[in-house]
């Protein structure tokens, strides 16, 4: 007979080790299966992760014994052409007390430590197994069949928080939409550079951190960006971009991260950096418009498996929606055993809780970004119209100077019409602006 | 910096086993041929017009498995423990 637990989680990674804190902390008989050697050998995002209410009631002042790099101060949003640059730039002093706004980290580094921490709590973690499939008992999910002798395990419930990549909702049918408008792919390098470099370099103090986003020429104009963040003693640079793009302009995005390197507002910024590792992983895009379905019977989806992510162009946000739906799911399992009913409509708590969170709040506040990032003029002309604003505003020349709104007429002159212009901050209104 | 060197960066825990089967001879009806472009590492190439592609130096993205149009790619997660072991992430 295959054991029996009250809870399967498919992946160590943030989503599945809160939800198995969540539920070992409750007295629940959990394992974690990983498919790495150790938890966060496959996982890979920008990164910060950002203030997430459930990590600072599970583990109170995490900061001080997790792997974080640094605490986020700054946040500089940069639009470029090919040889010139336009930033926005903020510097917020109170993000560097506690609990802090956000803070970078290494994901190798920060993910086997919180996986620690649900072992602490109870649950047990096992590395280097593969989850091939669900077991089903009539319409119910019973388990798990795992690349292992003997390898099945049974459970009341399994939440699959398997990553973006998540074969596991696909195989179960709640999730059918992997299509290439839906993802986009990102290419990242850590870069080592000396502590105190950083700080000279980027205007931090001591224990401060940046995280910089890039649009416009990085991407050759194509529905994406590039990051920067400040690590302690290394560089997080790399760049996302939509599949669909990729392949519609035959563009690779390992030449494009290699020719960001070279833009001359980056190039002095990863001077005399060293290539530690390169990285590639797959970021799900389409928002709320591809949000599966997120429980069955006897099974939740939670995480980047479920696609709960906001992007919009100012930040990028993945790994405390990850760490809120965990939580969510573990208190929705819970409820589900007190019911004794593990059925979609005993786990409709799932969704109820995330809800009321800001995991679905945010999806759906922000559901009209992922269309609005499809218009090419965020990615040619509206960073081309920004330095070319800022080069007449700056320039003498020996002519007479006009005033700020001469010039934009100029510049925009041949260019963009102001129809087109008001068209696109309507859209642009719509995704990201007012209520 | 070409992309071996930077693949040079990576721990990699090969498997005997492919996790990437590609049935190349879909691939020849093939017009866009995506897994050219989205590939981070740039593991599917033309080699005299033919699809030839590497699973040993593949991150797991799984980008791939998406963008194919021609449904040639057959992927899976490499066996348990071997593939990709991140030492930044």
């Amino acid at each position: 007979m295959p054991e029996k637990f009250d809870a399967i989680i498919v992946g160590a990674g943030p989503a599945g080790c809160t939800a198995a804190i969540v539920l070992a902390r409750a007295g629940l008989k959990v394992i974690v299966f990983e498919r790495g050697d150790r938890p966060g050998a496959k996982n890979m995002f920008g990164g910060a992760l950002y203030y997430t209410e459930a990590l600072n009631e599970l583990l109170p002042e995490f900061w001080k014994e997790a792997p974080v790099e640094r605490c986020v101060t700054r946040h500089t949003i940069t639009m470029m052409t090919a040889d010139a640059s336009f930033s926005i730039a903020s510097a917020e002093g109170s993000f560097g007390t506690p609990p802090y706004n956000g803070f970078t980290l290494l994901r190798a580094k920060f993910d086997p430590w919180y996986a620690e921490q649900a072992e602490a709590a109870g649950a047990l973690i096992v590395p280097e197994t593969v989850v091939d499939n669900l077991i089903r008992d009539g319409d119910k999910v019973a388990g798990v069949k795992t690349r292992r002798e003997n390898g099945e395990v049974l459970a009341d419930v399994v939440i699959a928080a398997d990553g973006a990549n998540s074969l596991l909702a696909e195989k179960s049918g709640l999730r059918k939409d992997f299509k290439s408008d839906a993802f986009a792919v990102a290419a990242k390098e850590v870069l080592a550079l000396p502590a105190d470099i950083i700080e000279a370099r980027f205007g931090l103090g001591e224990g401060e951190g940046l995280a910089q986003s890039f649009v416009g020429e990085c991407t050759r104009g194509l529905n994406g960006g590039a990051f920067l963040y400040t690590n302690k003693s290394s560089l997080s640079l790399g760049m996302v971009v939509r599949l669909s793009s990729l392949q519609e302009k035959q563009t690779s995005i390992a030449d494009l991260l290699d020719e960001f390197k070279n833009h001359p507002a980056v190039r002095p910024l990863i001077k005399d950096a060293v290539l530690k590792e390169y990285s590639g992983h797959l970021i799900p895009e389409a928002g709320l418009a591809m949000l599966p379905e997120l429980a069955g019977n006897g099974l939740l989806i939670t995480g980047d498996a479920a696609g709960f992510l906001v992007s919009t162009g100012l930040t990028l946000q993945g790994m405390n929606f990850a760490i809120a739906s965990g939580y969510a799911a573990g208190h929705a399992v819970i409820e589900a055993g007190k019911a004794g009913d593990f059925s979609r409509r005993g786990l409709a708590g799932y969704r109820r809780r995330l809800e009321e969170s800001f995991v679905l709040k945010d999806m759906q506040t922000f559901r009209h970004a992922p269309s609005f990032q499809d218009n090419p003029n965020i990615y040619g002309l509206y960073p081309a119209l920004a330095c070319g604003i800022a080069r007449r505003i700056f320039r003498v020349d020996g002519q007479p100077r006009k005033k700020i709104l001469s010039l934009v007429r100029e510049e925009m002159k041949g260019k963009i019409s102001l129809w087109q212009v008001i068209k696109d901050m309507l859209q642009a209104g719509r995704a990201l602006l007012w209520p | 910096m070409a992309i071996e060197d930077k693949l040079a960066t990576i721990r990699f825990e090969v498997d005997a086993e492919p996790h990437i089967r590609v049935n190349t001879e879909l691939c020849k009806t093939c017009m866009e041929k995506g897994c050219l472009y989205i590939c981070p590492v740039q593991n599917y190439t033309l080699v005299e017009d033919k699809l030839s592609f590497s699973w040993q130096g593949c991150v797991e993205c799984g980008a791939c498995r998406i963008a194919c149009t021609a449904c040639a790619i057959e992927w899976d997660y490499p066996r348990g423990g071997y593939g990709v072991c991140l030492r930044y992430g």
